[in-house]
């Protein structure tokens, strides 16, 4: 593996606790993932009314993303030269599944186009791109577990063919209440080197 | 009609997710999409469900929605006439 990538910040949401480079940032008790989001969204100071729109697993990489991506001070105005490389197990699963109910009566049967647009796990994505101009690569991948081995082959990968100048990369698993999400940035710059073992280490702490 | 058209508000409140909004926000003459409520394609189609599901309204050709959806006021003048529940 390529060592001159480093791991130049990470943010994880996990058990109504937010944190970036391991420092909590945000912590709000209680089982209920939308009560929980909304709270950090408001915490964070994050405006952006759209929020309120996304489906939950939008929120979850939203927020994650907006943690990390506020922290390098990013010019808002100007398009961004970073890849989007997330992942997950649940897909959009927990969209699906509110979606299939609007159509499961046939006597009843009002499909909600602002549900069904996010039934996809990678429109999450683009949420992230349109607030941050990320017109980058991006690749929206299913594991049973974080796969830190195709993640880092991957970011290197696009950082190496300068398809990219930096990857925001990792895990957003949401399904019902429960959520989990480790993105982190990967950069020429940083401290941690980008290793399948750091990621491992970093997603474990 | 008044009753209609705080319900509209309420229904497009909720349905739309418009957090941190009230109905007393919303006039009854206000702009709904673009630069007014701003709202977007995605709650036109809500929209579009909403007078389906709450009054029985289906819209044949969605491009009728633009006039139909211009303000609280134009939205129901047009149930009021058309609605079947």
């Amino acid at each position: 593996m390529d060592n001159s990538f480093y791991i130049k910040s990470h943010c994880r949401i996990k058990n109504s606790k937010i944190s970036l480079n391991t420092v909590e940032v945000f912590e709000r008790e209680t089982k209920d993932f939308i009560e929980f989001i909304k709270a950090a969204y408001k915490s964070l100071d994050t405006k952006y009314p759209k929020f309120f729109k996304m489906d939950r697993l939008s929120k979850l990489a939203f927020i994650a993303a907006d943690v990390l991506l506020k922290n390098e001070n990013l010019n808002p105005e100007i398009e961004q030269d970073i890849a989007v490389v997330l992942s997950n197990k649940a897909s959009s699963l927990d969209t699906d599944r509110k979606h299939q109910k609007a159509i499961q009566d046939k006597e009843n049967y009002y499909p909600s186009p602002a549900v069904f647009v996010y039934t996809l796990p990678n429109i999450c994505i683009g949420e992230i791109s349109i607030k941050y101009k990320l017109y980058s690569e991006n690749s929206f991948f299913i594991f049973d577990s974080l796969n830190a081995e195709h993640l880092s082959i991957y970011s290197n990968s696009l950082l190496e063919t300068n398809k990219a100048k930096e990857v925001l990369c990792g895990w957003v698993e949401l399904d019902g209440d429960n959520y989990d999400a480790f993105l982190y940035l990967v950069s020429t710059k940083g401290k941690i080197e980008h290793t399948k073992q750091n990621i491992d280490k970093l997603y474990k702490l | 009609m008044d009753a209609l058209k705080l319900e509209l508000k309420e229904n497009i409140i909720e349905q739309l997710n418009l957090e941190d909004m009230t109905a007393d926000d919303i006039a009854n003459d206000d702009i709904l999409f673009g630069d007014g409520l701003g709202l977007d394609s995605i709650d036109a189609l809500e929209l579009i469900v909403m007078l389906d599901k709450n009054y029985g309204i289906k819209l044949a050709d969605p491009k009728e929605g633009r006039a139909i959806f211009e303000s609280i006021d134009t939205m129901a003048a047009y149930i009021a006439e058309n609605r079947s529940k």
